[in-house]
């Protein structure tokens, strides 16, 4: 785990007492070095998905009409010229553009902010669902056969239809209330969220119930310890690593749902992209135009592998007892 | 005016039954598990009063019903003259629970791993809305720790380090009843010495009550101002140390004591205790012990004996004269 190239000579120095634990975690962060560049990539997919549209230069939804559609369209990226001296590009889509005229690069700016936005909330709904059960479950013997019962439900449904349905079911009166993209989105986060809480949930649940025997929690109750203050002060902080893990794999989970859902033609409307949509929209001709598939994709995959290092280094930084090896 | 700590005919049953599907397909009953069966005992303030006896005979169980981890069956506890399981003055209940702490087996699980010991320390203080300013350094001076340890998490301590620790957290609210659940048997020989010296001085110099669980008998001798021996969740002799490894009366007593290691029996072959402990789901008619002693006659079968004054101490056995 440890850094090779970190030097291990320190003088076992006194520690200055005013130092905060977020001083520590940030250093023991750094000194994992997947979560650092994870982090560093995943920054930067931000910042490019949040900037990027309001400083680039082409109108992502913009379909160009009469003579400029037939110029504009099927343009290839840039990077083509490098072995197709002939291929047809322009200076101004540096990623080309698909075949409706409409730029990719722009697309694929607008669409990260859809998919990012959809992983993160549904991830944060998943995370609070699972825990929240899971901790009931785990502390409280009354609770548990029901809701394991229920988690066992949620995972003998078959997701992908249900989800389909769903979207039939639902997307018209919330469009209807949120508009049409805002409708779709709370639609995907809900579903992609109450559909993705149940690993969460089993973790949790287990790690509760083998926390609760330990002894500091019997030291705990026998000094009164109200069950709320017990559940916030000493069992979540100890459950926080599992939790963390499948926070990140929910971000991922989420964003690739989402593409799917996108995919199957069920997510958000034509026009409007999402990584996922674009993959949908580019398959048809992806021998012809293999960029259209291969930025999307490696946009997604890249993500959900940034996210999982953080995760990853988050969790090992937040342990103390790893902290400071 | 009754003992500091009274104990009146404590039973704790546990159902240990399988889930109701198996015992419908089984044809089983429900199974009930006997843990603790009829317990009287006292404890004089300032005292230390040792439980020992072998696994699985009750001890731990009687030490959490005595802190309110668990509730009796049946029976009652008396803290200071209040039964902290039926009392309904709120007040009440929590001034007597803020003078009993506990002092558990393993220190490597009993500190959460996640907090820094200055917050372990004061959290019996903290939790109650005390004012905590310097008392955690007080305490780890007080329990032979260095105050800058104050800072430090648990897992940079050793198991005799954070057996101090554990013992400055029961100490933090002040208690006057400490029930100590086996303090020492996960520790180092050396270190056990040091933790029970500390525990000895501390009884003195702050008046502490001790209940103590171990199965560790050279301890009680060390320790104890009055013991008490259980098996199978009874009590089967209550005597003062001297006497009681002096001239045991109960055949369980004379075996339990037969069998510990003695440093001038070197090479000594020790007959080992005859059989095991029984089932406590099906524990023996009349005396528990009798499918074990060695001088049982028709009797001990058929009735359960009582708890009977024998001079300065109490057995139950129908034949300890």
């Amino acid at each position: 785990m440890t850094d090779a190239s970190k030097p291990m000579t320190d003088p076992p120095s006194e520690p200055a007492p005013s130092r905060g634990q977020w001083a520590d975690v940030w250093d023991q962060f750094k000194v994992h070095r997947g979560a650092f560049w994870g982090m560093v990539v995943f920054g930067t997919i931000l910042f490019l998905i949040v900037v990027g549209p309001f400083i680039y230069w082409n109108d992502p939804q913009a379909v160009p009409t009469g003579r400029d559609f037939l110029n504009l369209r099927d343009m290839r990226p840039i990077y083509v010229l490098l072995w197709d001296s002939g291929a047809k590009v322009n200076w101004l889509y540096p990623l080309g553009t698909d075949n409706l005229g409409r730029d990719t690069l722009g697309r694929l700016l607008l669409g990260g902010r859809v998919s990012i936005a959809v992983g993160i909330t549904a991830m944060l709904l998943s995370l609070f669902l699972g825990t929240f059960i899971g901790v009931l479950a785990g502390y409280f013997r009354r609770l548990d056969g029901v809701l394991m019962r229920l988690t066992n439900l949620f995972l003998a449904l078959p997701l992908l239809p249900l989800l389909l349905v769903a979207v039939l079911l639902f997307r018209d009166p919330l469009s209807k209330g949120f508009g049409p993209e805002g409708g779709t989105f709370i639609l995907i986060v809900t579903l992609v969220g109450v559909t993705s809480w149940m690993q969460t949930a089993r973790i949790v649940r287990g790690d509760v119930l083998a926390l609760k025997e330990r002894e500091f929690v019997l030291a705990a109750r026998s000094i009164g310890t109200s069950p709320t203050q017990m559940i916030l002060r000493h069992i979540l902080p100890n459950v926080l690593s599992p939790i963390m893990v499948s926070a990140t794999l929910g971000i991922a989970t989420a964003i690739i749902t989402e593409s799917a859902l996108s995919f199957l033609g069920f997510g958000f409307p034509p026009d409007f992209p999402t990584w996922g949509k674009l993959l949908f929209d580019a398959v048809d001709r992806m021998a012809l135009y293999p960029e259209r598939v291969l930025w999307p994709g490696l946009l997604i995959s890249l993500t959900v592998l940034a996210v999982n290092y953080v995760g990853d280094g988050l969790r090992d930084a937040l342990d103390p007892r790893i902290r400071g090896r | 005016m009754s003992a500091f700590v009274s104990v009146k005919h404590l039973t704790r049953i546990f159902d240990v039954s399988k889930p109701w599907l198996n015992r419908v397909i089984e044809r089983r009953g429900k199974a009930f598990l006997t843990a603790v069966s009829d317990v009287d005992f006292e404890i004089e303030e300032r005292t230390t009063y040792a439980l020992v006896g072998e696994s699985g005979s009750g001890k731990s169980t009687i030490g959490r019903m005595l802190v309110g981890l668990l509730k009796p069956t049946e029976g009652d506890v008396e803290i200071e003259g209040v039964n902290l399981a039926k009392e309904s003055d709120v007040d009440r209940v929590a001034a007597v629970r803020s003078d009993i702490q506990m002092i558990f087996q393993d220190p490597f699980a009993s500190l959460n791993p996640r907090w820094r010991v200055r917050d372990i320390i004061v959290e019996p203080v903290a939790s109650k809305g005390g004012d905590t300013t310097g008392l955690a350094e007080k305490l780890l001076e007080q329990v032979g720790l260095h105050t800058s340890d104050a800072g430090k998490f648990p897992h940079e301590f050793s198991g005799g380090q954070r057996q101090r620790i554990c013992i400055a957290r029961a100490l933090a609210s002040e208690p006057r009843l400490i029930v100590c659940d086996e303090p020492t048997s996960a520790l180092d020989v050396s270190v056990q010495a040091q933790v029970l010296n500390l525990m000895s001085d501390l009884k003195d110099d702050l008046g502490l009550t001790y209940l103590l669980i171990t199965h560790d008998l050279t301890v009680v001798r060390h320790m104890a101002d009055r013991i008490g021996v259980l098996y199978l969740g009874r009590l089967v002799e209550e005597a003062e140390p001297q006497s009681l490894f002096d001239d045991p009366k109960h055949p369980y007593t004379q075996m339990l004591l037969d069998a510990a290691p003695k440093m001038d029996g070197f090479g000594r072959e020790i007959p080992p205790p005859q059989g095991e402990i029984p089932d406590p789901i099906d524990p023996p008619s009349g005396c528990a012990f009798h499918p074990r002693c060695p001088i049982a006659v028709d009797v001990c079968s058929k009735d359960r004996p009582e708890l009977r004054k024998l001079g300065n101490r109490t057995v139950a056995c129908h034949l300890a004269e």
